[in-house]
């Protein structure tokens, strides 16, 4: 377990250590804040929907978490194309160590990266319902970074280089999150958009960190965790299964 | 039990290209083994499958008498190894770097300080162990693989093309840290070169490999007797041809463009 322990290290060492890029990774979230937050937020409250920033807060933490952990988990196709992944495939340990120990440094990245975004949403304004249900929502934020991480190590593991990067951002990371109801309230939509949020992890994620902290769900809770728990013990292992047949 | 390194019936196949073609060598304990060959010829790929990198497609390696298909994880643990491109964290230092690698090898906790030091100050990197790696030259990235190669005491250290793009004055003194330490812990060294004048002045014994199979294995001088050719490049140009062989294109600096312009 050692092993495990020094690849999560490794991945906080380098987060840690490149401020310029962890501050720059909150630059988005603060314009999605700014921008949707305050130019939409009247629109919103005229059409009886209360505050929107506190609708759109919780939304905007997942989205930072949500590319972050994505992130994280393709670096390894870095990793492999700088050489570094080959210093840890010839090592004595299981490849189950190695994917193991990098996801859960990257989802800690990832978690860490979103809990920078949910301070910086409670500086502009945001108010947390329940402080009591605080715990429950970080829980949530671990379960995404971790379901993210996962896959963007699956992904990692499947694509040769990272050609194929702009099209998993375009057609796969960037579509599960305006789809995923952290934009806009999933009740009321036309069918096909609610539709396909029962099909999108995002949206469980949003849900169960917004009714968290705000105590507005579509899903209810219970359903949420379950499902998160679910998915993410199915990725695990669907990962580490792709992972351990990457040759060096 | 003498031969450290075994390769019984080696074949790697890609597709329908036969990188290996049916390659069995023995190295014995202790010994300087020099693996030449034209850009293409199977050296690459031959390593990385005695690494457990890569499955052959066919035949068995056995190193230290333990069978790398079968049982990896303890075969890993009987050597080192210095790939041909860098294999270092540019973004650590180069004591977090070995701190790395010796948790992944269970070096044990007592160990670990005095071995780092050691190994650091034998490639005379001590006094920079605490810079980040990215700021290293090309000839101190190598010297830090070498030392990270060496921390969990392998029997056998692998090597490929160890100084390839370094000035004459680091690779002479790659060859002599490496030539003492095979002195002094009788370490079997596994390399592969394209300087000819390296492998005769190093090397008890050379393997010339072309097209996917082992054409000749002796000593320097056997190999200059065999063909009638006064050095070893003559000796190599004859058994091998003088035609330019071309790499297959990795994709890797295609990546590298890629990777830059992501990072900003």
């Amino acid at each position: 377990m050692s092993a495990v322990y020094i690849l999560w290290k490794r991945e906080l060492i380098r987060y840690f250590r490149s401020r310029a890029r962890l501050v720059g990774s909150l630059g988005q979230p603060l314009l999605f804040l700014v921008a949707l937050g305050f130019g939409l937020g009247p629109i919103f409250q005229r059409a009886g929907q209360g505050n929107y920033f506190q609708f759109l807060g919780p939304g905007v933490v997942c989205m930072g978490i949500l590319f972050t952990g994505v992130f994280a988990g393709i670096q390894v196709i870095w990793d492999r194309q700088f050489g570094f992944l080959k210093e840890t495939l010839v090592a004595p340990i299981s490849r189950f160590e190695i994917m193991l120990g990098k996801t859960l440094g990257g989802a800690t990245v990832a978690f860490i990266q979103g809990f920078f975004v949910l301070l910086l949403t409670m500086i502009i304004g945001f108010r947390v319902q329940n402080i009591f249900l605080i715990p429950l929502a970080l829980i949530a934020m671990f379960l995404i970074a971790l379901f993210f991480t996962a896959l963007g190590i699956t992904i990692a593991s499947i694509l040769e280089d990272m050609q194929g990067f702009q099209l998993i951002m375009n057609f796969v990371v960037q579509p599960v999150f305006f789809l995923s109801g952290a934009l806009f309230p999933l009740t009321g939509v036309i069918s096909f958009l609610s539709i396909i949020a029962y099909f999108n992890p995002l949206a469980y994620g949003v849900d169960a960190v917004r009714g968290s902290l705000t105590g507005i769900t579509h899903f209810g809770l219970a359903m949420d965790f379950t499902v998160l728990v679910i998915i993410s013990s199915i990725l695990l292992a669907i990962g580490s299964y792709l992972f351990s047949k990457v040759e060096g | 039990m003498d031969d450290i390194i075994q390769a019984i019936n080696l074949t790697k196949t890609f597709g329908n290209f036969t990188a290996v073609n049916n390659v069995s060598f023995d190295v014995p304990k202790g010994e300087i083994f020099a693996f030449l060959g034209p850009n293409g010829a199977g050296k690459t790929t031959t390593i990385k499958m005695l690494t457990t990198l890569l499955r052959p497609t066919a035949g068995t390696i056995k190193l230290n008498g333990i069978d790398t298909i079968t049982n990896p994880e303890k075969a890993r643990k009987t050597f080192g190894i210095v790939f041909q491109d860098p294999s270092l964290d540019d973004e650590l230092t180069a004591m977090e770097n070995m701190e790395f690698h010796a948790v992944l090898y269970k070096v044990p906790h007592k160990e670990l300080k005095e071995r780092i030091e050691k190994f650091l100050s034998f490639v005379e990197l001590w006094d920079r162990r605490n810079d980040l790696v990215k700021t290293f030259s090309g000839g101190m990235k190598r010297r830090l693989e070498i030392a990270r190669g060496l921390l969990h005491k392998p029997e056998i250290l692998f090597l490929d093309e160890p100084t390839q793009g370094l000035d004459p004055q680091t690779r002479n003194k790659i060859w002599e840290y490496l030539q003492n330490l095979n002195k002094e812990t009788q370490i079997t060294v596994f390399f592969t070169i394209h300087y000819m004048e390296e492998a005769q002045a190093v090397a008890q014994r050379i393997a010339i490999m072309d097209h996917g199979k082992i054409i000749e294995t002796g000593t320097a001088v056997k190999l200059m007797e065999q063909t009638q050719t006064k050095s070893l490049e003559k000796a190599f140009l004859k058994l091998t041809g003088t035609a330019i062989r071309d790499e297959e294109t990795s994709g890797v600096d295609k990546l590298r463009a890629h990777a830059r312009r992501w990072r900003g």
